[in-house]
């Protein structure tokens, strides 16, 4: 019997669009990132800035099961989402640099990165925040009357939190169209999830409430995309929530600043050996989706869309400081105390 | 004397008040194996061991109530949040159950507890990360709130708090973990509730806290250059505060100007206000004037922030105008 390895022959089961976005998107998020991490070693971007290299599957094949009217909200590793979705990467670097040409104007930051015109409601920097706000959008929109959903990713960490258990029980409650991801990528900041929990399945904190609850290998783009597909179905037949465990893995430090002691190397390497760009890639290249010119031409465009992001962010004017009275409240005359 | 870190300062009183009572134990996020988010609690997991120093998930309701359960059943918990900020989703645990325990239940329970952590701003984190905390809990009877704003005064404070037999707030900032300062080597504690005159003069009062001591020192310092003598006084906690050192300075030096970084509205420098017209009307040769971030929460870019956060030099502009200079 022939043995499973990487040796295989990887079959394609989905359009040559399909397999060019994945790959483009994912090359896109990874590149950007790399370059955020070293112009976050020069300070040009300041603060936290959470990359989330090595889990680029987790975006982008959820990306490709779900339409351009549904909406997403995740935590603070929000770059990848906003990028995979078609936001023009320069804003996104100028929001880093906190610029005013940024996807908030240089008010959110690498943690609250926002772009309404492609339905991304938030990097939102409160762990587990957003997942109450996940169900509430898919609320809304069961309540127009749409067939449009929400999905909503979190960390493994923030499993932990109560708010996240009360929105998963209102959510199958209530029938809410959401799909909750959990991004497992083994650890929140320095604790592993066995240091979380006995419940290190996480996928089954979601049948305690009945939830259609299932573990996903996120390093794959393809089994991403199956299994957000499936729950988009049930959502749109009106039969609620589905909660996804996507198992994958952050190749760099939690933020900037991280250690790292509390994994091995063999650890990252053993993941990086399944790493979700190259996975794709040879799927590519075994069933010839794509030519090897195609497949260069995808990378120069991607080195240079972030050459061009780098050179806006860096030419982009700061905002006016008196501009951060500007949208923080709908009402244009609210009378701010001045003294 | 010595010289040691703020953070350094802060783990010698955990530890000093660990090996003391067996009672004393520390929990929050990262603070065992991690040695702590800020290295605040560096070395203590192999001091004290996973019983007394215990890593919690991100679930702060629960671990801020756990806390509260042990103090009214014998124990006395530091409660560690990686910053105030997350707090929040623990707060009905500190307002409703910690600060309101004894006299719902009759004077039956105390709640020996330290709540301890970052709060207010450091640097660009956006608006989540960036909010003062200090007059939303000061609000709040029952709690006591230290805000100390050097090494010395961490360490004495912190014992003291350890100490209380009532729930304090313990606020700290990750700008000032680094900051180096003068801690004696011998055994102290510092009174809660007690302000500090941190430099005398007689031309003007201006009042502070936390890590705004350090505007406010920056700008006494200026101002001496130009011949103006300002006494800085240091409120050191904001509940209970300490209105007598603040009027006692204000009768002595007929004006003031009180430097906070949390927003205006309903803020400790309104409450000082309230007290000087309340307390030293007469003595005012000026009316006192207040520097707070401004009224809008703090946004990311540096620009923002330049233009929100209390400085030095909106510290200068207040005093001369206190000057009529
Ligand atoms: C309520 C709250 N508590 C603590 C933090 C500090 N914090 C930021 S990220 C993080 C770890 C989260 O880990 P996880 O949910 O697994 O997400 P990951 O970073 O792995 O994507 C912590 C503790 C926070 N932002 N919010
Ligand atoms: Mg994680």
């Amino acid at each position: 019997m022939a043995k499973k390895s990487t040796a295989t022959k990887a079959k394609a089961k989905y359009s040559k669009e399909t397999y060019a976005y994945w790959y483009e998107s994912m090359l896109l998020m990874r590149r950007f990132e790399e370059k955020a991490g070293q112009l976050y070693g020069q300070q040009k971007i300041r603060g936290f800035c959470h990359l989330y290299i090595g889990q680029e599957a987790c975006a982008s094949g959820a990306i490709t099961a779900l339409t351009k009217d549904d909406k997403w909200i995740t935590a603070y590793r929000d770059h990848a989402h906003p990028l995979g979705l078609g936001t023009d990467p320069g804003a996104v670097m100028a929001e880093l640099f906190g610029k005013v040409t940024g996807t908030t104007k240089g008010k959110g930051g690498s943690m609250h990165i926002f772009d309404k015109e492609r339905n991304f409601m938030g990097g939102h920097g409160i762990v587990g925040a957003q997942v109450p706000m996940g169900l509430g959008i898919g609320f809304a929109e069961k309540y127009q009357g749409t067939k449009n959903l929400c999905i909503c990713h979190m960390g493994d960490g923030a499993v932990r939190q109560g708010a996240v258990h009360e929105a998963l029980n209102l959510a199958m409650l209530y029938k809410t169209p959401v799909i909750f991801v959990i991004e497992n990528n083994g650890y929140a900041m320095g604790t592993s999830v066995a240091r979380t929990s006995n419940v290190t399945e996480l996928y089954t904190i979601g049948e305690a409430y009945d939830m259609p609850s299932f573990p996903v290998d996120g390093m794959s783009v393809e089994a991403v995309h199956e299994a957000v597909a499936e729950a988009a179905e049930r959502a749109r037949k009106g039969d609620g929530p589905t909660l996804l465990e996507f198992r994958t893995y952050r190749y760099k430090g939690h933020s900037m600043s991280d250690p790292q002691k509390y994994r091995t190397r063999e650890e990252v390497e053993e993941y990086k050996g399944r790493d979700p760009i190259e996975q794709v890639k040879k799927t590519i290249m075994d069933n010839k989706i794509l030519t090897e010119d195609e497949i260069t031409a995808i990378d120069k465009k991607v080195k240079k869309q972030v050459e061009d992001a780098v050179k806006f962010a860096e030419e982009s004017p700061w905002p006016d400081g008196q501009d951060a009275f500007k949208d923080v409240y709908k009402q244009e005359d609210y009378p701010f105390v001045m003294e | 004397m010595r010289v040691i870190q703020y953070r350094e300062a802060l783990r010698e009183a955990m530890s000093e008040e660990m090996r003391r009572d067996k009672n004393v134990f520390l929990m929050g996020e990262e603070v065992a194996e991690y040695n702590g988010a800020y290295k605040v609690s560096q070395g203590m997991l192999d001091e004290f061991g996973p019983d007394r120093v215990i890593d919690t998930p991100i679930a702060e309701l629960g671990f801020a109530g756990l806390g509260v359960g042990a103090a009214m059943n014998g124990l006395r918990p530091i409660i560690e949040f990686m910053t105030f900020n997350f707090s929040l989703v623990a707060i009905d645990q500190i307002v409703n159950s910690a600060a309101k325990m004894l006299a719902m239940s009759g004077g039956a329970y105390n709640v020996p507890i330290v709540f301890r952590g970052a709060t207010g701003n450091a640097g660009q984190l956006g608006a989540t990360h960036s909010s003062n905390f200090e007059n939303w809990f000061a609000n709040t009877p029952g709690l006591k709130v230290v805000v100390p704003s050097n090494p010395y005064d961490a360490k004495g404070l912190l014992k003291a708090s350890i100490r209380d037999n009532d729930p304090v707030i313990y606020m700290e900032s990750e700008l000032m973990y680094g900051d180096k300062g003068e801690v004696p080597e011998a055994e102290y504690l510092l009174p809660i509730g007690v302000a500090d005159i941190k430099r005398k003069g007689k031309d003007v009062t201006i009042v502070s806290f936390g890590k705004m001591m350090k505007v406010a020192l920056e700008a006494a310092e200026e101002l001496a250059k130009d011949g103006i003598e300002a006494e800085v006084i240091d409120l050191r906690t904001v509940r209970p505060i300490d209105y007598a050192a603040v009027v006692e300075s204000v009768k002595k030096t007929n004006r003031c100007v009180v430097v906070e970084e949390a927003n205006p509205l309903a803020a400790i420098s309104s409450e000082i206000t309230y007290h000087l017209q309340r307390n030293a009307f007469d003595y005012l040769d000026a009316p006192v004037i207040r520097v707070n971030s401004m009224d809008i929460p703090l946004s990311y870019a540096p620009t923002y922030i330049d233009a929100t956060l209390p400085n030095v030099k909106r510290t200068l502009d207040a005093v001369k105008q206190v000057m009529y200079k």
